[in-house]
């Protein structure tokens, strides 16, 4: 698996509520390939437990859950 | 006094439990089977969350819909005619369609609904049909009832795109024993 760096794909999540922050990634990183950056912005204070768990259960690597004022950003890669 | 220590061999029924050095860490597949029984608004919601949700985690999702459950996967538009009064009436009654799903209270003659789809959308929640639709494309399995199909005069084309042949209890029945969930909902 190659990891690069840049962000290959942005899910605009933002104003939505659960559980569409997560179904949305999941649609979304499968067009990706394996290694590749995805980049979810949200607003739903609860995506940030939600993130991490998803992660989990599905392998993909969280490797940033940072906050921005209201706006929560978490970066995956692809398994 | 030198006392050496040997590592006692393991029965084989104790060392088939340990988790394999090779595939621990793995994503295990795991299944959730839901009987969708009901036709009322809340109860399509968290059905429609927990299965998209449960395929967004990458678990094998299958939903049996039965009696009032049905009526989600009937096509917008289509009319229920049936093959007897009983049948149209129910459909009257009861107008089939994800969109037409009624609160099983403050329904207010549709008042309850409306009033809860605008909140909704005020909170970026999404709708049933949007979810329904979403699973859909995340893989869920939606399976009708046979049974409850012929008794409410419903016919395989006034399903929506997608759905799987109807099949009756003892194949619900597996899949649920099969699966590491079940829900009745």
């Amino acid at each position: 698996m190659t990891v690069t760096t840049a962000v290959a794909k942005t899910v605009d999540a933002r104003g939505l509520s659960c559980p569409l922050p997560i179904v949305k990634t999941a649609l979304a990183i499968r067009e990706l390939a394996s290694g590749q950056l995805i980049e979810v912005l949200a607003t739903d204070p609860g995506s940030t437990k939600d993130f991490a768990a998803w992660s989990k259960t599905t392998g993909n690597v969280l490797v940033e859950s940072s906050v921005d004022g209201a706006v929560f950003r978490y970066v995956l890669i692809k398994k | 006094m030198t006392a050496t220590l040997t590592r006692p061999v393991l029965p084989p029924a104790l060392v088939e439990g340990l988790d394999d050095p090779e595939t621990e860490g793995a994503v295990k597949t795991k299944a959730l089977v839901i009987v969708a029984e009901s036709g009322d608004l809340e109860r399509t919601w968290a059905t429609t969350i927990l299965a998209s949700t449960a395929a967004a985690g990458e678990m094998q999702v299958s939903i049996f819909f039965t009696f009032w459950g049905l009526f989600s996967l009937v096509r917008p538009g289509v009319r229920v005619t049936g093959t007897n009064w009983m049948q149209r009436m129910l459909a009257v009654m009861n107008r089939p369609g994800i969109d037409h799903a009624k609160l099983s209270k403050l329904n207010f003659a549709g008042m309850g609904p409306w009033m809860m789809k605008k909140l909704a959308k005020q909170y970026g929640v999404a709708e049933p049909r949007e979810l329904l639709e979403m699973s859909q494309a995340l893989g869920v399995r939606l399976i009708p009832c046979q049974m409850s199909m012929d008794m409410m005069g419903i016919t395989r084309d006034q399903l929506i795109d997608g759905v799987e042949e109807p099949v009756g209890a003892a194949t619900a029945l597996e899949l649920m024993t099969g699966a590491s969930a079940t829900l009745f909902i």
